[in-house]
């Protein structure tokens, strides 16, 4: 037993327990930790597989950002973040069947991987320490990859544009009453309120009167 | 198993035992965040995939560029996916997901 084989059973059953914390507790804010459980395995994970920029990244992008948003949001709905209690749960049936399939699927798989009659392990070859590093990376992405890079900015300023406008709706109309607004009291009604039994004068009537006065 | 955390393999069956977790949470929970954090956990579990393979394949860096862009996309579906869930909230006073139900009635 390497260093580094503890180090990967560690982050392995880290990340797993995290991940079954994230969808098997009832408090949204436990589901949270539960993800940056996951989320700091992961990058532990990262760094077996020599990738020091990505698992820098992962815990400034996920654990920085992600997990604070989740959080943020889970405060702002208070209580009425957690599991609607009271309130019917539709096609349980349905749901718990398709994780159960799903279940079945991965397991299925695994016992392809693993009890394959030919069933190869590939150990990883050597590695040139730079593989991964911030300086490889960063070549690739302001040297071939300089498009799609300038393209995620752009998606991340639609991103952040959409989400306020989304989260922000409707903004406030406040509802004026009528006698508040001036078109209406010119218009609808009698300015005061002791014209109130008195009809305005009709087209003829102002007819009749402006051929009396000549 | 002195090969414990060297072998490809391995990486791939916790990507694939992240990823079950993360749909199996998606489908069965009705908590919108709930089901927001299990596609994180299920892109976490690919950006898992990419990086072990691109260990083996160690004659370029595609699959951590690749990573990296798909945790770009992730901050950004989550950003948008929160807000979604705020207007969600705002119309139905509740997060569950079965209660979008405005196009069935």
């Amino acid at each position: 037993m390497t260093v580094g084989n503890v180090f990967f059973a560690v982050a392995s059953v880290v990340a797993l327990l995290g991940a079954f914390m994230t969808i098997a507790s009832q408090s949204p804010v436990r589901s949270a930790v539960g993800l940056l459980i996951t989320i700091v395995g992961i990058a532990a994970l990262f760094l077996m597989l020599n990738a020091q920029f990505l698992a820098a990244i992962q815990l400034i992008v996920y654990a920085g950002a992600v997990v604070v948003l989740f959080v943020f949001v889970i405060m702002l709905l208070g209580p009425d973040a957690g599991d609607g209690e009271g309130t019917v749960a539709r096609a349980r049936v349905a749901r718990y069947g398709a994780g159960a399939f799903f279940a079945l699927l991965a397991a299925a798989a695994a016992h392809l991987v693993t009890r394959a009659p030919d069933a190869v392990f590939t150990p990883f070859g050597a590695v040139d320490p730079e593989h991964g590093s911030v300086e490889a990376i960063g070549r690739l992405l302001f040297g071939s990859d300089v498009v799609p890079f300038e393209l995620a900015t752009a998606l991340l300023i639609v991103a952040v544009v959409g989400a306020i406008a989304v989260a922000r709706g409707k903004p406030h109309v406040r509802r004026q009453s009528k006698s508040a607004s001036p078109t209406a009291r010119m218009f609808h009604g009698p300015l005061m309120a002791r014209d109130a039994q008195r009809p305005l004068p009709t087209k003829a009537e102002k007819a009749a009167k402006a051929a009396g006065g000549a | 198993m002195s090969s414990l955390g060297y072998v490809i393999e391995q990486y791939i069956m916790l990507s694939g035992a992240l990823f079950t977790l993360g749909c199996i949470g998606f489908l069965v929970r009705r908590n919108v965040l709930v089901q927001l954090m299990s596609i994180e956990l299920m892109l976490n579990s690919v950006n898992l995939t990419l990086v072990a393979y691109n260990r083996m394949h160690t004659g370029d860096l595609n699959g951590q560029v690749f990573a990296f862009f798909i945790i770009a996309v992730a901050a950004a579906e989550v950003a948008v996916g929160l807000a979604i869930v705020l207007a969600f909230y705002r119309l139905k006073s509740s997060v569950q997901s079965d209660e979008a139900d405005q196009l069935r009635h």
